[in-house]
């Protein structure tokens, strides 16, 4: 993990605007995008902010489905480039965001989700986890899923998706939501000219004498061959497994664990103080890295006296991957609202104490006190 | 009339014709035997090629290569201008 | 018959440097060919081929890039004008073309066709009009001829259900990005060399950077049609070339 380097005064910003600003501050040459609530702005942003960085396109397409594509053809030649939507943009993404996988090609795409599914609505969930984690479009394929759950990490994240992009070569998700999208906070913005850029021998920028011509394509039309990309792609997602990243607090003398990512984390660390002020001994795990996800590490904590409580926006979605993580040794209880409901501190609280009396009795009975 | 020819990569060929309806020579025709795609080629049925590139211009493939004769080759050679200029 | 290369013969015409060794998967007969090697012969003779960058389609070309021997990228069906817009704006000093077929421009890519030309992208755009879907077995394209038989239209192609055959050259040059649209065919050699010269002109105009230059190929298709290809070829003057007729679209005032 290389440390960013921050300005050492602080600005007061929106998420999204700190994502954009950060965007340029990453050295980005290229952003294609289209309007949907709620992450306008970071489009609106560059466009204000066009004149100052002549550097850097920034170019409204005319659906998610261009903007992706027109992604695809900046990342293919070398660019360092960027998309962002919400939800439903996101889903018309899909198809594009496979061929870059496939493909090996480099980009950031920020989904600042919405309610779903259809048209759903335009305040915050976490429901795209299942498409940003495990594949969404066609075929094998993953992307690296950064979780932000702060203006901070909305800005410090553009960073760390394009090193890891360009590092591994293939496309990072930024999952956000609207609330963190929307909300503002105190931010240190990553410092200008601190991110270098891979080199890109093998992008299409014009075939020189001296090398072989350079194609971007993810067709193989014999089985062989595209057994053999997949078995690559494979390959470099168990690399990319030394990239994870997860946010513990309060874990070491945890009875319950509450699991949660961006937005319900923040939550869940308040749960965590009201359940201590009350003597439960309740402990966060946050993942930052959703794809690749830090199955050892919750593994780590899994044991015949320890529960867990997976957080989420959503139906459950991080759950099944906590239970794969949990794998039979401990109960894992979910709590989830839907549609843009956030959850209440109160309400996960609840299931907190339900879940702390259940474990006081089975104790009791397992002779533990 | 100035004299040409063409060579015809013939395993590449897939007999498609399209050259020898072209031909303003009919120089052109069909092989009787295949290539190994199974293809009857293209190939010089005349010796009255003009070079005039016709051929070559519609082949899908890339096949044919035009060969024309130099026009102060054919000056050269004429047997009227050799005459005179001896 | 074979004749001997006698040494006052010079090379008149050959295959361009700028196509790969590598044979064509076309069925025989197929304009593609014609129209790869033309625009390959093209980039040869300008000198152009180290600053450029193409796009292939889905459709049978979608191999394009196996053929052309210039840095390209594969785009998703349809997409390629937008995969070229890509290209084009983080490289504009370079040459950008797109290379599509009726399907992958006309149907699924119309949105991506429409605005690119809109914006007056700084590119070439490459369509090859056969009336059918080739590479998935002869379907109907939406370019497809009333009552034109495909194995999707059986019964020939009715407007009044399957909507009527798109003209979207004529509607793109209507757009006032579109700078230079014209439409050719390769089944001649006139025609072949016609095409070769908008392509040159359409090189030349990116280089002043005008704005979108737009080739349309009316090609055949023998394999979709079941004819062989001299058949198509006639077929294609008869029936397709009333329907699209050739010839400049619309032609920049410094060109007329």
């Amino acid at each position: 993990m290389s440390e960013i380097q921050h300005d050492e005064t602080p600005k007061l910003m929106k998420g999204n605007e700190a994502l954009a600003e950060a965007s340029l501050r990453a050295g980005l040459q290229a952003y294609f995008g289209y309007p949907i609530t709620p992450q306008s702005e970071i489009l609106e942003y560059l466009a204000e902010k066009a004149p100052e960085h002549t550097e850097v396109v920034v170019l409204q397409a005319e659906s998610e489905i261009a903007a992706i594509n027109m992604v695809y053809g900046a990342s293919g030649a070398g660019a360092r480039v960027m998309t962002t939507s919400s939800s439903p943009g996101i889903s018309l993404m899909q198809e594009g965001i496979s061929y870059m996988a496939a493909s090996e090609l480099p980009c950031v795409i920020a989904n600042v989700q919405r309610g779903g599914p259809g048209l759903g609505t335009i305040q915050p969930a976490q429901g795209d986890y299942f498409q940003a984690t495990k594949g969404g479009g066609h075929g094998d394929y993953h992307m690296i899923v950064l979780a932000p759950s702060s203006v901070q990490e909305m800005a410090d994240f553009v960073f760390d998706g394009f090193r890891l992009a360009e590092e591994y070569r293939m496309p990072a998700m930024i999952l956000a939501d609207g609330a963190l999208g929307q909300m503002m906070e105190k931010v240190y913005l990553p410092k200008a000219g601190t991110l270098p850029k891979k080199e890109t021998p093998w992008a299409t920028v014009g075939k020189t004498a001296s090398r072989e011509r350079n194609y971007i394509t993810s067709l193989h039309i014999e089985s062989e061959k595209m057994e053999t990309v997949n078995l690559h792609l494979q390959d470099t997602y168990r690399k990319l497994k030394q990239e994870v990243r997860c946010e513990l607090t309060n874990t070491a003398d945890a009875d319950i664990f509450l699991v949660a990512f961006g937005l319900s984390a923040r939550i869940c660390n308040k749960v965590m103080d009201i359940a201590r002020a009350k003597g439960i001994n309740v402990g966060v795990i946050r993942p930052i890295t959703l794809y690749p996800f830090p199955y050892d590490i919750i593994a780590s904590f899994a044991g015949p006296a320890k529960m867990f409580l997976t957080v989420e926006m959503n139906a459950g979605q991080m759950v099944e991957d906590v239970r794969l993580a949990v794998n039979g040794k401990s109960p894992v209880y979910f709590k989830g609202r839907m549609g843009g409901m956030i959850p209440t501190p109160e309400e996960i609280m609840l299931e907190v104490e339900a879940m702390s009396e259940k474990q006081q009795n089975l104790n009791q009975s397992a002779g533990y006190l | 009339m100035i004299s040409g020819t063409v060579t015809i990569a013939t395993e590449i060929c897939k007999g498609c014709e399209l050259c020898i309806v072209s031909c303003p020579q009919d120089s052109l025709g069909l092989s009787p035997s295949i290539n190994h795609k199974g293809f009857r080629f293209a190939q010089l049925v005349q010796d009255n090629c003009t070079g005039c590139t016709n051929c070559a211009l519609v082949c899908p493939d890339s096949a044919i290569t035009v060969y024309r004769e130099t026009k102060s080759s054919k000056r050269a050679s004429n047997p009227l201008v050799a005459s005179q200029a001896a | 018959m074979s004749m001997t290369i006698s040494d006052n013969m010079e090379t008149v015409y050959q295959k361009p440097a700028t196509l790969t060794e590598t044979p064509m998967h076309y069925c025989p007969g197929c304009g593609h060919g014609v129209v790869h090697r033309v625009l390959m012969e093209v980039i040869e003779e300008m000198g152009i081929a180290e600053q450029t960058i193409g796009v292939a389609p889905v459709g049978c070309s979608v191999f394009a890039y196996h053929y052309m021997n210039v840095d390209m990228q594969a785009a998703p069906h349809g997409r390629a004008s937008a995969v070229a817009t890509g290209v084009r704006r983080v490289l504009p000093e370079k040459y950008v073309y797109s290379y599509q077929g009726d399907g992958d421009l006309a149907a699924i890519g119309t949105g991506e066709t429409i605005h690119t030309v809109n914006r007056g992208e700084n590119i070439l755009m490459v369509f090859v009009n056969n009336g059918i879907y080739g590479m998935t077995g002869g379907q109907m394209a939406p370019t497809s001829l009333c009552g034109m038989v495909t194995s999707t239209s059986p019964y020939g192609r009715d407007e009044h259900v399957m909507g009527h055959p798109l003209k979207i050259t004529e509607m793109i040059a209507q757009l006032p990005g579109a700078y230079y649209v014209a439409r050719h065919a390769v089944h001649t050699p006139t025609a072949v060399r016609k095409l070769k010269k908008a392509f040159k002109t359409s090189f030349e105009m990116q280089k002043q950077k005008k704005g979108t230059c737009f080739i349309e190929v009316v090609s055949n298709c023998p394999s979709g049609w079941k004819m062989t290809p001299v058949e198509a070829n006639d077929w294609m003057e008869k029936n397709m070339f009333p329907y699209y007729p050739l010839g400049d679209i619309k032609v920049p005032a410094t060109m007329k």
